[in-house]
């Protein structure tokens, strides 16, 4: 415990390590005892948890219905190429929905009573499109618009399922970007209006590129997300198999379910590194605020 | 100092009381093969006691399903309870076999996927059109078949597809199936199309109602029943041609499903075997699934 008067480096630097435990993962500073403490607790609960499993009377089942090493091995190649439409999608939707979700910040953002209309349109589109859960918007698109048979309309599931999770993103990721455009202080616009800069022009050169740089983080939260929500298209997509609905196909066939342990692997390949990346992406950022003060 | 080994306690307590401990037991298979379906019945553990819990999927279609349902029911468009229906009279002829009068037989909403997935079952046998494979009876008991199956491909009406005459003629186009059927897997392996498998087969009939896809490969009593012209699910179609029952290798056929050793599946054999013997099932069948359709005469194609 440092007393009041105690200003020696020796106690902020155990401060310093106390705050860093209590943030999460980092053990480097922590001597041997509290890895040795860690290591034990993790080998209880990893124990306790598969004796559990392992132990209860349907496990035999439950292994060869979830964890048959056959069907995997027969299913896995199929299901990792039908995994390649899912990465097909995330990565054509990602930049529409990014500039998408950008024009729909903005348009919130301007000020003055001639915009109301576009600021409301703006509201409404985010509100409608946020509080619909996003498996609705896939079926109403996906079944919906290819029965209209509209000329000129693509009629294939896929597509409307494409579109229907590019709108329901653009609804989270417009509020991302909001909060990042109001999280750049005032003074800013002021600074840049009393430089001369029209309202357009600080907007646009001053206030986006910092509040778009501040939000990388949950747009790539997002972004994860979206990953996993490709699988969303199974539904409305009959023709053009991705991971989940090549899973189902497989596990309705053989009925068994590993197949779908196998879907489950191939998102996590994609989704786990993102998720590192992110993370130390927050680090880094959090760093660059605090460069030389106390963590 | 005390607080670690405190965590580390409560780390224990809270991991422990996370194991579960079951008190049921997979069933143990019984039955010889002298006895009557019904001798063979008294002996096996029921989902409930002295009651015959039978399994089926909501909706339930036609023909294998009829009479409509009640408010209130749990099933959509056919409640089997009514006894009408190819797979309900089944039932019912299989029930009775065993001893179970209609008034001890209990119907049980079960969806497909939950019909082979591991566990306690809630029903004692399913029946809803599953077709028997090698490795489906890897994970689950299926009984002998009730019902010796074969497809046929449905399609509107003066479409390009319609104008096809043979096999080979189908495999540019692009054909709807239900998840879980072999359709796509005859598509696919005898037919050389697309298959694109639907959720439920209302959304495959919607499918091709929407010109998403050129036709729908379906079981040939549904598909009559599809294409009748008095039902037209599928708007303004015919029956183009059915395909044969080895089109699936090794031929095609229903049977009811059981948990994985199930002490029922005997039972349901050797009823089974009696309604084949005394004409029965026959009867059923041709009550239910009449060959004499409002479609005509459906051409059999074969490679």
């Amino acid at each position: 415990m440092t007393q009041p008067g105690d200003r020696a480096s020796d106690g902020g630097a155990k401060e310093r390590r106390r705050s860093r435990i209590l943030r999460g993962f980092s053990l480097k500073e922590e001597g041997a005892k509290a890895v040795l403490i860690a290591t034990v607790s993790t080998l209880v609960v990893l124990g306790l948890l598969a004796y559990a499993a392992v132990s209860s009377p349907y496990w035999p089942e439950f292994k060869d219905e979830f964890l048959n090493r056959q069907v995997f091995a027969e299913s896995f190649p199929d299901i990792l190429r039908a995994f390649k439409r899912n990465i097909f999608y995330f990565l054509t939707a990602e930049p529409v929905i990014l500039a998408f979700a950008l024009m729909l910040a903005v348009l919130r953002s301007l000020r003055g009573p001639v915009f109301f209309p576009l600021r409301a349109l703006s509201t409404i589109y985010v509100d409608l499109f946020r509080g619909i859960p996003t498996v609705l918007v896939v079926f109403a698109l996906g079944f919906g618009i290819p029965t209209l048979r509209i000329p000129g309309f693509p009629v294939e599931g896929w597509f409307w399922g494409w579109v229907a999770l590019i709108l329901s993103y653009s609804a989270y990721v417009a509020e991302v970007y909001r909060a990042g455009i109001e999280s750049v202080h005032p003074s800013q616009t002021a600074a840049s209006r009393a430089l001369g800069l029209s309202r357009w022009q600080s907007l646009r050169s001053v206030v986006i590129p910092q509040a778009v740089r501040r939000v990388v983080p949950p747009l790539m939260n997002d972004f994860i997300s979206l990953q996993k929500d490709t699988a969303l298209i199974a539904f409305v997509s009959a023709f053009s198999a991705e991971a989940f609905l090549k899973a189902q196909r497989i596990s309705a066939g053989d009925f068994n379910f590993t197949p779908f342990v196998g879907a489950a692997l191939c998102f996590l390949i994609i989704t786990i590194p993102m998720t590192r990346f992110t993370d130390w992406l927050l680090e880094r950022q959090r760093k660059r605020r605090m460069a030389g003060g106390l963590a | 100092m005390r607080r670690p080994l405190l965590g580390l306690a409560i780390v224990a307590l809270v991991a422990a009381a996370c194991s579960n401990s079951s008190t049921t037991a997979p069933p143990a298979a019984t039955g010889s093969a002298t006895q009557t379906a019904q001798q063979c019945a008294a002996g096996a553990t029921l989902t409930t006691d002295g009651k015959l819990t039978v399994g089926t999927d909501s909706p339930a279609y036609a023909p294998y399903f009829q009479g409509g349902t009640e408010k209130g029911s749990q099933w959509d468009i056919n409640d089997p309870n009514t006894g009408k229906g190819f797979e309900s009279a089944v039932a019912y002829e299989i029930a009775k076999r065993m001893g179970f009068v209609p008034d001890k037989v209990t119907w049980v909403v079960v969806p497909f996927a939950q019909s082979y997935a591991p566990g306690p079952k809630q029903f004692d046998f399913d029946i809803n059109q599953i077709s028997y494979s090698a490795k489906r009876a890897q994970e689950a008991d299926f009984s002998d078949s009730y019902y010796d199956v074969n497809q046929a491909l449905v399609v509107v009406k003066g479409t390009p597809i319609a104008s096809a005459t043979s096999i080979a003629d189908l495999a540019q186009y692009k054909l709807a199936t239900q998840l879980g059927t072999t359709s796509a897997d005859l598509i696919e392996s005898y037919i050389g199309g697309t298959a694109g498998t639907y959720q439920t087969l209302r959304d495959a009939v919607a499918a091709v109602n929407a010109g998403q896809a050129d036709g729908i490969v379906v079981d040939y009593p549904t598909a009559l029943y599809m294409a009748d012209p008095y039902v037209q699910e599928v708007k303004n179609s015919t029956v183009l041609a059915q395909f044969p029952t080895d089109a699936v290798p090794g031929g095609e056929h229903f049977g009811t499903v059981q948990a994985k050793g199930s002490a029922l599946t005997p039972c349901i054999d050797l009823a089974l075997q009696e309604m084949k013997a005394d004409g029965t099932l026959q009867a059923i069948t041709n009550q239910w699934l009449s060959k004499k359709t409002n479609v005509g005469q459906v051409p059999l194609w074969s490679k």
